[in-house]
């Protein structure tokens, strides 16, 4: 059988602002079969958005092809002209980005703008183009498909946008569509929803696919054979089913293992009586906008939490988007000032608002934000970065830092060579480090983490997570652990909170019972992912519960 | 995780031909200022010509003034007051918004309201018009100018700078800094400034330009540097009278002024870049 696409030898060049080039696709060949869906995956930096993006003839700003052939339905997009390509372009190949919101016109209702490549390429008249997308709505299992089209883009939810995103590039009937990330942004409750969705809607009508992710288990869902990818190089490329069990590359290897399920596995410490814990939380309240007659604010994001961790234990807190753990976490270390309910720090009452604890009880309570790249001040080097807080909590200065400094940088395996650079000039996991090592200079007892795993890639997350339980041993630390992700909460926590609007429903502690009780922790649970290609299929939940707590 | 084996952040600069020209007349008229008493043919103050509007000669380079003054010295001392006070003004101005703008971003709350709607009060005041102002009740003397130009131009610069730091002061690392226990002068002048330098450079530059302008604009209404002393906006106000006669006396001050301003904005517009090739 003749194949859809056919890219052979392609190499990708871009320019650095010193005018040198670098190639970052070294020579790739890639066939898709009509109907296959075919998955990219790779880190990121791996290539795996460009080549998807050269199959529509397109190369980022910075960047342009210097050589091979991407050939579309036998024509090669490499060598066609802009405006055929333009022809080609959502008539053939459409295209689905990673963030819906950002590629959806604010101010235009989704309807119009869904409809919009009929009307570019004179497909059909208006009329038919509505009453197709309306069917496309219905065939994606969107809620109200009559009427959802005439609402504008902030009236839907997440997970309902990337599905009317799949919509727009449906309607022209293309022979492929490429997916970039497109459940990336989606909690894992909405993500399978829109996963169905794209899966049966892909049968259905035989179109083919490129799907690009990060995530395998996602990947091992939704394809027929995965391409690994690394520095614009294709590793591996099998069937997804062969690549799950058989993976030859170490890298693949690599990759897979990073998904295996890692417990904490210690055992119980029973805290001895008239022990105080390290942290309490004691009723914590905290929240957004005017403060009401009753003295909470208009919007409480956090409700009635409490909390308890004792010393060298983990605890996690878990919950989607919105269900106020990273409130929780700001409340905890002061930034936002909670309005009710205490917090004891090692006995000691904390004060509500950071401004008036003492340095002492700032230097035990340090806490890592998840974008290592805004916590890091872009002007600073690694060195004044590390330094400043060993100079303003230990009074350390000249040799004695410098010492320290290096001391640091080995103990989150980071070579010294790097003291003089930038943020800007080293790698997400390594920035993340760096994070990391700041918060351990001010010899800290809880730190406490933000998502500091969610901004990197599975392998790099992995090995952050395996530093992290390192230093635990090392330092005696404890960590409150906040994440989307409940693989990474139960690789490093001994106890997990399960947070749901503001509220924590359940408490687990995985050492004695990982079933959870609770009907929103078993649905979150059940819903990660899982590197079996049938697990989507088998996958039956319970409709009133996803009624009541999906909102995607 | 990638191990890097280059040991020294290796930073170097682009800087375009543009800038570099901007940048060489800025500095030509400096130098002219700094040595200006020491290369002036004749006293500022002194005729020496009969005649009035005179021609370009060998023994008056650039004509004489309506009064038969050489005028080749009377722009090289002009140099100094133009770039000295604006640059004295500018310095003030830009410092003094830069630091209270940067201020109020960090402390927000009361300070930072009462301050803009101060500041946007002063700023609504048309430049020139609180120029004319301040001449008539106070009279024009170097300081008064200065500060003066200063005190117009502060408004703009706390605007700017405020609302760069505004966009810096949400980063998470400023978060950091604040729940490490620092004080707004380490978050202001260490974690902020060092992250808007660049911007501000450039706000530097075009308030230079403005202030400039506007020293020429008073001194064309006679409320700039005062007689036998002129700025060139005072020479071009003074001469014009050689207008009708093609007089050196009144082109080559105009000439003066367009160069030093077009050049502080070629300057700015194309301020050397720094290189971060990462990849090497």
């Amino acid at each position: 059988m003749e194949n859809l696409v056919e890219i052979r030898d392609l190499r990708v060049e871009a320019t650095t602002d010193a005018g040198r080039r670098i190639e970052i696709i070294k020579g790739v060949d890639l066939d898709v079969a009509p109907g296959e869906i075919v998955a990219l995956i790779g880190e990121s930096g791996s290539g795996k958005t460009t080549i998807a993006l050269t199959i529509m003839g397109y190369a980022r700003p910075g960047c342009r092809i210097t050589s091979g052939s991407v050939t579309v339905a036998g024509k090669d997009m490499v060598t066609l002209s802009e405006r055929q390509r333009a022809h080609v372009r959502g008539l053939e190949v459409s295209y689905v980005p990673q963030s819906a919101a950002a590629a959806f016109n604010p101010s235009k209702r989704i309807i119009d703008q869904v409809v919009e490549v009929t009307r570019i390429h004179r497909l059909m008249p208006i009329a038919q183009a509505r009453e197709k997308a309306i069917s496309l709505f219905r065939s994606l299992s969107l809620p109200d498909p009559e009427e959802i089209g005439n609402r504008y883009p902030h009236q839907v939810s997440g997970g309902q946008l990337q599905r009317l995103a799949a919509a727009m590039a449906l309607i022209s009937d293309p022979k492929l569509v490429i997916f970039d990330e497109p459940t990336t942004a989606l909690d894992v409750t909405t993500q399978i929803e829109v996963l169905r969705a794209f899966k049966a809607v892909m049968k259905k009508s035989g179109i083919a696919g490129v799907y690009v992710s990060h995530d395998l288990a996602v990947v091992a869902q939704i394809a027929d054979r995965i391409v690994v990818l690394r520095g614009g190089d294709v590793q591996e490329v099998g069937n997804t089913a062969d690549i799950l069990s058989d993976a030859k590359h170490p890298y693949t290897r690599e990759l897979l293992s990073a998904f295996e399920p890692k417990s904490r596995g210690e055992s119980v410490v029973v805290a001895a009586p008239g022990h105080t814990p390290l942290l309490k939380v004691n009723g914590l309240i905290a929240g957004y906008g005017p403060v009401q007659a009753d003295g909470l604010p208009l919007v409480k994001a956090v409700q009635e939490a409490s909390l308890s961790l004792e010393r060298g234990r983990n605890l996690g807190i878990i919950g989607e988007s919105g269900c106020g753990k990273s409130t929780l976490a700001r409340s905890i270390a002061g930034i936002l000032p909670a309005s009710a309910g205490q917090l004891t720090l090692d006995g000691r009452e904390l004060a509500r608002s950071a401004r008036h604890r003492s340095r002492e009880q700032l230097r035990e309570l340090q806490i890592v934000f998840q974008h290592a790249d805004t916590s890091l001040n872009p002007a600073k080097t690694i060195e004044e970065i590390l330094g400043r807080p060993l100079k303003f909590y230990h009074g350390m200065k000249g040799r004695v830092r410098d010492a320290r400094i290096d001391a640091l940088l080995d103990m989150v395996r980071l070579p010294k060579a790097l003291r003089s650079r930038t943020p800007a000039e080293l790698s997400g996991g390594q920035k993340q480090r760096v994070n990391f090592a700041r918060a351990l200079a001010a010899e800290p007892k809880l730190i406490v983490c933000d998502e500091i795993t969610s901004a990197l890639d599975t392998v790099v997350a992995a090995a952050v997570i395996d530093l992290l339980k390192e230093m635990q041993r090392e330092l005696s630390l404890s960590y409150i652990f906040i994440s989307h992700d409940l693989s990474v909460v139960e690789a490093i926590c001994d106890e997990i909170v399960v947070m749901y609007n503001g509220r924590k429903v359940e408490e687990i502690t995985p050492a004695i019972s990982k079933v959870p009780q609770h009907p929103y922790s078993k649905l979150l649970f059940s819903s990660v992912p899982k590197l079996d290609p049938g697990w989507l299929d088998r996958l039956e939940r319970d409709p009133e519960l996803v009624k009541t707590y999906v909102h995607g | 995780m990638t191990t890097s084996t280059t040991l020294h952040r290796r930073v170097s600069y682009r800087f375009s031909w543009v800038g570099m020209i901007g940048f060489t007349i800025i500095l030509f008229w400096a130098v002219i200022a700094l040595l200006a008493p020491h290369i002036i043919p004749y006293p500022v103050g002194e005729i020496i010509d009969e005649d009035y509007f005179g021609p370009i000669s060998s023994k008056l380079l650039l004509g004489s003034d309506y009064l038969g003054r050489d005028m080749f010295s009377r722009i090289i001392m002009g140099a100094r007051y133009t770039v000295g006070i604006s640059l004295a003004a500018v310095c003030l101005a830009c410092f003094s918004g830069a630091a209270l703008g940067m201020a109020a971003a960090v402390i927000g709350g009361w300070f930072d309201t009462l301050l803009s709607r101060l500041l946007d009060a002063l700023n609504s005041i048309p430049s020139k018009l609180s120029g004319l102002v301040v001449a008539a009740a106070v009279g024009s003397s170097l300081p008064v100018l200065i500060l003066m130009l200063a005190v117009i131009y502060t408004p703009g610069a706390y605007r700017f700078a405020r609302s760069l730091a505004v966009n810096i002061n949400t980063m998470d690392y400023i978060t950091v800094a604040r729940t490490r226990g620092e004080g707004i002068p380490y978050v202001v002048f260490s974690e902020i400034l060092p992250n808007i330098t660049g911007p501000l450079l450039a706000d530097f530059g075009i308030r230079f330009v403005f202030v400039v302008l506007l020293l020429s604009g008073l001194s064309f209404l006679g409320l700039g540097v005062q007689p036998p002393y002129a700025d060139w906006g005072a020479l071009v106000h003074e001469n014009i009278g050689g207008l009708p006669f093609g007089a050196p006396a009144v082109i080559v001050p105009s000439l003066a002024i367009a160069s030093l301003t077009i050049s502080v904005n070629l300057l700015i517009d194309n301020l050397p870049k720094k290189i971060r090739d990462r990849s090497r």
